[in-house]
């Protein structure tokens, strides 16, 4: 034990190293330090004259970056404001970031183009709006300059906040509000060639760490607005039950009790909007509150829902396993060729429900009064808060103000405006006439998540005279609600249908199987389950073939430069070995998704009686560009923890159409002590490729730490999560 | 009820049900805010404060049975935010969301108070009670290493 202690710590030691520039016991003090937001940054006062909506400049040299996403740590605050820092040429130090106004937004025809934080875009879609915000700020400064001075723009330089031509030179903030007046002829091009970036790529500390780490920091849940009441809810522990009856009058005398509230959900629009039958209990503290809706009598019309299970799930994709599917891509020879073949590799895979179960439970607070109404909500899009409060109010949006905080967790079960919960607290604040906070238990949260649906497939290859597939059939399925055909960019069978290998024939079909339980984004949309599944898969195919299963992806993806810049570095970095001995295995995985190649190599120990321990993984990502390594890399180690815990320990378990595992005793996911060493690399193909960093490395760690398991044990896993797996071996 | 708290080293006369857990005490009647609920049932640490310098998850706490001893939040952890887990998360780059390290930070904090020099089974067994959904724990690690190089 102590000689793996030892590696541990310098292998952590060194990757950290490689990931931030930061030597430990060798602090090195960098610029990016003294950039900061404050703990409350959507109430940061402005100093200064605003240059455009991204950008106010001041006298002392603060250069205050307006950030139109969400930061719920993922590193979009900075990278927001190392995209126009990095254009307009200023001090990294002076800069400041706050969130911008959502309500502005749509007041101005979306004036910051997309507020919306998800699919991993933020910098793959919005660096060049945001990149020319800080080009378009620094050539009218330079403009401004060159009027006053009475020399031509391309005399001036900007550098550093400093306007310099000749002998006259300037702080960028004596010429703001003159900049905020010059019309362009011509909008300035921004840099794309990486190696002319001064800021971008460098790795910056994220601005909203300092704030994390004393408290100070404000999530929605911290919000408290002078006359808050408080509000605890409970809504069909069987998703879209029908409240029957509850009993107010049992409560009424506890402390501190308001009010009971009943909620509805809209008649015959299961879903849409996302508010369900509920009861509310309103109090002078969230406490009292949820003391009280614990003690009161409710009866619940859970329908027929109520006669699903996990294992009804289990049998009803299997039997959906076996027949036919809506076509994604029909080919009846690979059907022919596949049954005439002499080496057929066929498997079944499943995978359960999961949920997000960000730390912050889900909240909102909301407060309604006559000229304006005030929203605090956790959610992945600002402005979709702004819209879904008018909706549900039925009011004009412009005199909806969304005050935009650090969210306790994203992961994808945030979009749409934060959920149910919103509309909650907007319809109680209309009723009582007063701010109300709505928090759900741990418990609520996880039962009334919208889950990441199960899934399921069956696939078979054909293996040919090389070991080398010559056809393959896929058949996936996924429990969605009301049969949804896609989530964000998910189908049943994305990340399957659309696996890279070079395979002749191909026939995929799926199933949209219905489910009451709710279905949403969830990080990696369907590639976090069908990850797993096709990448198994090929750990299947190639061993049947004879093939190693590393060399078997080189042969199946020669063609293609970046999958196999990035295998060549993961078998660089890594040290895949096939040779070790019995219990002690390593596996890979590469998946892409978000525009980003993302592979693992994992090496697990087993012991004889089947103890996991994964020792260490290694995660090599393509996003193509990357303006933030340190954040980057903060999210492949994070992205990393997420799915293996999912996958080692997760799984929403369904006993009588409700989620039975709704806390962390029952939904353990990954603690300190089983988290493995991970390594980190970017292998940056470049060009015109600008993939997403929040979600790519998370899907192929499951399969790398199956296929690790099968080449430690033999022991072949389909399903999850692996802790229900027997990983004894004699 | 009316109880008499002393939090961060500030008296404060609550009136409070006795059996209110300490976490919503100190968040919706004191208003400090930096300790976090994310359970309810002692399962995450985000919640964890410190009574009478050992670790506790404030939200298993009645009130009642903390009176007459000293707690300590995040906020009072340090006058000036720079305690060395403080400083070390910092320069590590611990937090991503940072919901839980409030939790993160008073269970390190208490760990090395009572070990100096902790080794990695001693850190995962004073961290194993607090979760963290974002993945931080190995920088969570380098930076508990970091403080007791820094000197707590």
């Amino acid at each position: 034990m102590n000689a793996i202690n030892v590696s541990r710590r310098f292998f952590i030691q060194s990757t950290l190293a490689a990931g931030g520039g930061l030597m430990l016991g060798f602090h090195l003090p960098t610029s990016a330090e003294a950039a900061y937001t404050d703990a409350k940054p959507w109430k940061t006062p402005e100093k200064g004259i605003e240059v455009n909506a991204w950008l106010v400049l001041d006298t002392d040299g603060t250069v205050t970056i307006r950030v139109p996403h969400t930061e719920m740590g993922q590193g979009g605050m900075t990278s927001v404001a190392l995209m126009i820092a990095e254009e307009l040429d200023v001090e990294w130090t002076k800069v400041r970031a706050v969130f911008a106004d959502p309500n502005r937004h749509l007041r101005n025809g979306k004036e910051y183009k997309v507020m919306s934080t998800h699919g991993s875009q933020l910098v793959a879609l919005q660096h060049p709006h945001l990149m020319q915000a800080g080009a378009s700020a620094r050539e009218r400064l330079k403009e401004a300059a060159a009027q006053a001075w009475g020399v031509k723009r391309a005399d001036v330089t900007a550098k550093q906040g400093v306007l310099t031509a000749g002998a006259k030179s300037a702080a960028y903030a004596e010429f703001a509000a003159a900049a905020a007046k010059v019309v362009l002829d011509q909008e300035p091009a921004i840099k794309k060639d990486p190696s002319k970036w001064w800021l971008l790529g460098t790795g910056a500390m994220r601005l909203d760490i300092p704030a994390k780490t004393d408290g100070s920091a404000q999530y929605a849940i911290d919000t408290k607005v002078p006359g808050m009441v408080y509000a605890a809810v409970k809504a069909s522990p069987v998703p879209w039950g029908k409240l029957k009856s509850f009993n107010a009058d049992a409560i009424k005398n506890r402390p501190g009790v308001i009010a009971v509230h009943e909620l509805r959900a809209v008649a015959g629009k299961r879903g849409q909007p996302d508010l369900q039958d509920a009861v509310a209990v309103v109090a002078t503290s969230w406490w009292k509150a949820k003391t009280a809706l614990d003690m009161l009598p409710v009866e619940w019309d859970f329908g027929d829902a109520a006669n699903t299970s996990s294992k009804l799930y289990s049998e009803t994709a299997k039997k959906a396993l076996g027949e036919k599917g809506e076509m994604s891509k029909e080919d009846p020879k690979a059907l022919e060729v596949i049954a005439a073949s002499q080496k057929v590799v066929t498997a079944d895979y499943e995978r359960p429900f999961e949920t997000h179960a960000r730390m912050e439970p889900i909240n909102a607070t909301v407060h309604v009064q006559d000229d304006r109404v005030d929203v605090w909500s956790p959610t992945q899009d600002q402005s979709a808060a702004v819209l879904l409060v008018a909706d549900q109010l039925g009011i004009d949006p412009k005199n909806v103000y969304a005050h935009p905080m650090f969210l306790g967790g994203g992961f994808g079960g945030n979009g749409g405006g934060g959920t149910g919960v919103t509309r909650q607290a907007a319809e109680l604040s209309k009723r009582l006439k007063k701010p109300v906070k709505v928090l759900w238990t741990r418990e609520e949260d996880v039962a009334q998540d919208k889950q990441r649906p199960m899934s399921a497939a069956r696939l078979s290859a054909a293996i040919g005279p090389k070991g080398l597939p010559e056809a393959i059939f896929t058949r996936a399925l996924w429990f969605s609600q009301d049969k949804q055909n896609q989530i964000g960019p998910a189908t049943a069978d994305y990340g399957i249908r659309n696996m890279p290998y070079n395979i002749p024939l191909r026939h995929h079909e799926r199933h949209n199987l219905d489910t009451h339980i709710p279905s949403s984004t969830h990080r990696a949309p369907g590639a976090n389950q069908t990850g797993f599944i096709t990448e198994v898969f090929v750990d299947e195919m190639a061993r049947a073939g004879g093939w190693d299963p590393l060399e078997w992806r080189f042969e199946m993806l020669k063609d293609k430069a970046d999958w196999m810049l990035v295998l060549n570095t993961l078998k660089e970095k890594a040290g895949y070995r096939t040779d070790l001995p019995k219990g002690q295995g390593m596996g890979v995985a590469a998946v892409e998704c978000h525009g980003t190649i993302a592979a693992a190599c994992a090496t697990v120990s087993v012991t004889r009686r089947g103890v996991l321990r994964v020792e260490k993984i290694v995660v090599v990502a393509d996003p193509g560009h990357c303006i933030n390594p340190h954040a980057a890399k903060e999210q492949m180690e994070g992205a990393t923890c997420y799915e293996l815990g999912h996958a080692w320990l997760g799984g929403l378990n369904i006993e009588g159409g409700r989620i039975v595992n709704t806390n962390f005793d029952t939904y353990n996911l990954l603690r300190m002590e089983l988290m493995p060493e991970v390594e980190t690399h970017l292998a940056l193909s470049g060009g015109t490729k600008w993939g997403g960093m929040g979600e790519p490395a998370g899907p192929p760690v499951p399969p790398a730490v199956a296929n690790a398991i099968f080449a430690a044990t033999g022991k072949r896993i389909r399903s999850t999560p692996f802790k229900s797996h027997d990983l004894s071996w004699a | 009820m009316a109880l008499s708290l002393t939090i961060n080293g500030t008296t404060h006369n609550v009136d409070v049900e006795p059996e209110t857990p300490l976490l919503w005490v100190i968040r919706d009647e004191v208003g400090l805010t930096g300790t976090k609920y994310g359970c309810g049932a002692a399962r995450c640490g985000s919640c964890t404060v410190h009574v009478d310098g050992q670790p506790a998850k404030s939200c298993q706490l009645q009130a009642a049975s903390v009176v007459g001893k000293k707690i300590t939040t995040i906020e009072g952890l340090s006058p000036d935010g720079n305690h060395p887990v403080q400083v070390a998360w910092r320069e590590v780059g611990v937090p991503q969301c940072g919901y839980c390290q409030s939790g993160q930070i008073m269970s390190a904090a208490a760990l090395l108070a009572r070990t100096r020099n902790p080794s990695e089974n001693e850190i995962e067994q004073a961290m194993s009670d607090n979760l963290c959904r974002c993945g931080t724990y190995l920088r969570i690690k380098a930076g508990i290493r970091r403080a007791a190089q820094l000197g707590v």
